[in-house]
């Protein structure tokens, strides 16, 4: 562990991320939302109660809105952060001299993708405080807190493999950003819709029968899962619609898991294109 | 040692590199000349790993490119033709990052780049951001960095293109030096006097084809058939340059009018040249001075790649 947490990209490409203005600019943005949201949603819901007072399922209802004002964020960064770490350095002809170096394919590739992914967790990390505003009226336990965090990290860790591949295998950051960008909205949107789709399609629509296929498209879609992380019950409303009982959040890890494994395993392979029969 | 048989390298029905046989004996600077295209760049990139060839072999120190592409990054110090540098890293953290690379510790590290810096003259550099310094300064940044992991085999792909008259010289002496210690570097350049005087052999390239391999002064016996004779007359050249013009083995005959000088192209052997001079004193002209010239490099690089070109 010691020595993949010394890989030489992933010190300089830290140094180099937190030397750059863009960095903090973007911490205090994210912060910014974050704060403007829990602050502004305190502040109304205060004074529509009229007693200044805030009750535990109001609090609930801020960290659902949060929950999902993160993941958007999260969904929003990850690919701007990491779709051009590779293709940058293919542009600014530093890799090639990057791959005569002892490191392998693995080596720079992992060190590319947690010096990326350890930026989103600082994100993540400084919205704790924020947070924690939801626990100072209740509502919510730590456990679910550390739940939501952990659904953020295995989502966060499996869009910024998709953007390092795609910046791998695509010779220009602009078409690599594109296509990162393409495969959140389908992740997300497309997957909604389907879900959507196929519910409204099937004879669950005329209160008979179950619809397996929605079950696919709920496991894939980051919003539905969280929604059934943060509701319960919504898993047995899912389990009655689609007669699968399984939670939604084990085939989510285990189809997050495989795409991170996958985009990690296609990115060393495929870095040194022009030598497709060796390390 | 650098060792390599049959190299070849095709992009469709297009040989980038065609059948290369090479032998770079240990500690000898080996140049690569030829146009740009000719496959001196194809040549280095499989040499360093980076593209793998279509057929043929290539040994650096005896281990194989393409079975150990790994252990041959340890024996190589590449610098490539063009290449970037990172923003907002100092000097001194470039090198560092590249020693990391290679698995070099901290203390190794910081042991090395100060030298590795005085060696190319960049000691007062060392806090300064790379992406600020000039062209010549960065290109012997890279050098540095090509060295940090002390490879006994240099590839330097046209070290010294796109530098002024002054950084070229600078960059000449630092290879020079680097040739005392007793590197092998195999370096090229599209400008064959550049290499000629500070490499053992040269290899001269042409459409992906070696059509000369040797020492400077072999290629230069071996490649140029004709010989530059210059005459110095007492009296009108007239009478000179239509005896010359009569030898069927001269030709591209000149005349230097302000000097009496006639000068062309001779194809003979010495003794043609010397019955030449014979039958012309003989006939009465009054010769001051004849003699070979010196040919120059250029010219003769010029004329191999002519001729390479209408085959």
């Amino acid at each position: 562990m010691r020595e993949l947490l010394a890989n030489p990209v992933l010190v300089k490409e830290i140094k180099l991320r937190f030397r750059n203005m863009k960095s903090f600019t973007g911490l205090f943005f994210y912060l910014l939302v974050m704060g403007i949201f829990v602050f502004g949603f305190v502040y109304l819901t205060g004074s529509i109660s009229g007693g200044g007072f805030f009750r535990p399922e109001e609090s609930f209802i801020l960290f659902t809105m949060l929950s999902f004002i993160q993941l958007g964020l999260i969904l929003f960064i990850t690919p701007g952060l990491t779709a051009g770490t590779i293709s940058t350095e293919r542009e600014k002809q530093t890799l090639n001299i990057l791959l005569t170096t002892a490191q392998s394919s693995f080596q720079i590739i992992f060190g590319k993708l947690l010096s990326s992914i350890a930026f989103l967790l600082l994100l993540l990390l400084s919205g704790l405080p924020i947070y924690s505003m939801v626990f100072l009226y209740g509502g919510v336990s730590p456990g679910q807190m550390a739940v939501i965090f952990l659904f953020y990290f295995l989502t966060l860790l499996a869009i910024g493999s998709l953007g390092v591949m795609y910046s791998t295998v695509t010779r220009r950051t602009v078409v690599s950003m594109i296509a990162t960008f393409s495969t959140m909205i389908f992740l997300t949107a497309v997957t909604g819709f389907f879900l959507i789709l196929t519910v409204s399609l099937s004879s669950v629509a005329m209160g008979t029968g179950t619809s397996p296929l929605s079950y696919f498209w709920a496991s894939i879609n980051p919003a539905v899962v969280l929604m059934s992380l943060l509701e319960p019950s919504w898993n047995d409303e899912i389990s009655r619609i689609t007669g699968i009982s399984l939670p939604l959040w084990v085939s989510y890890s285990f189809f997050y898991l495989l795409l991170f494994a996958g985009s990690l395993w296609l990115s060393v392979s495929k870095l040194r294109v022009n030598m497709n029969k060796y390390r | 040692m650098i060792e390599i048989k049959g190299l070849t390298k095709k992009y469709g029905s297009f040989y980038a590199l065609k059948d290369l046989n090479l032998k770079i004996e240990e500690g000898t600077v080996f140049g690569f000349v030829g146009a740009n295209g000719a496959g001196k760049s194809t040549t280095f990139s499989i040499l360093a790993t980076l593209l793998q060839p279509t057929a043929g072999e290539a040994w650096i120190n005896g281990v194989s490119i393409s079975q150990n592409p790994h252990e041959v990054r340890r024996q190589i110090g590449y610098m490539p033709d063009f290449f970037g540098v990172y923003d907002q890293l100092r000097a001194e953290e470039y090198l560092d990052f590249y020693g990391a690379s290679y698995g070099l510790n901290p203390k190794q590290r910081m042991e090395l780049i100060p030298k590795l810096l005085e060696l190319v003259n960049l000691t007062n550099k060392r806090y300064d951001y790379v992406d600020l310094l000039s062209r010549g300064m960065k290109q012997r940044l890279c050098l540095a960095r090509a060295l940090i992991h002390n490879p006994s085999v240099l590839i330097l792909d046209e070290p010294a293109s796109g530098l002024d008259p002054r950084a070229r010289v600078e960059m000449r002496e630092i290879l020079l030096e680097l040739k005392a210690m007793g590197k092998t570097i195999l370096i090229s350049s599209h400008i064959l006097p550049e290499l000629a005087e500070m490499c053992d052999t040269l290899g001269v390239i042409d459409s992906g084809e070696l059509i000369a391999h040797g020492s400077v002064q072999s290629i230069q016996e071996k490649l140029q058939n004709e010989k530059v004779i210059r005459v110095k007359i007492a009296g009108p050249l007239k009478v000179a340059v239509t005896f010359f013009e009569n030898d069927p083995q001269v030709s591209r005959l000149t005349q230097i009018q302000d000097r009496q000088i006639v000068e062309f192209l001779y194809k003979g052997n010495d003794e043609d040249q010397l019955d030449l001079l014979r039958n012309a004193m003989a006939t009465g002209l009054p010769i001051l001075a004849f003699s070979e010239q010196e040919t120059d490099l250029e010219d003769v690089f010029m004329e191999i790649t002519k001729g390479a070109e209408s085959l």
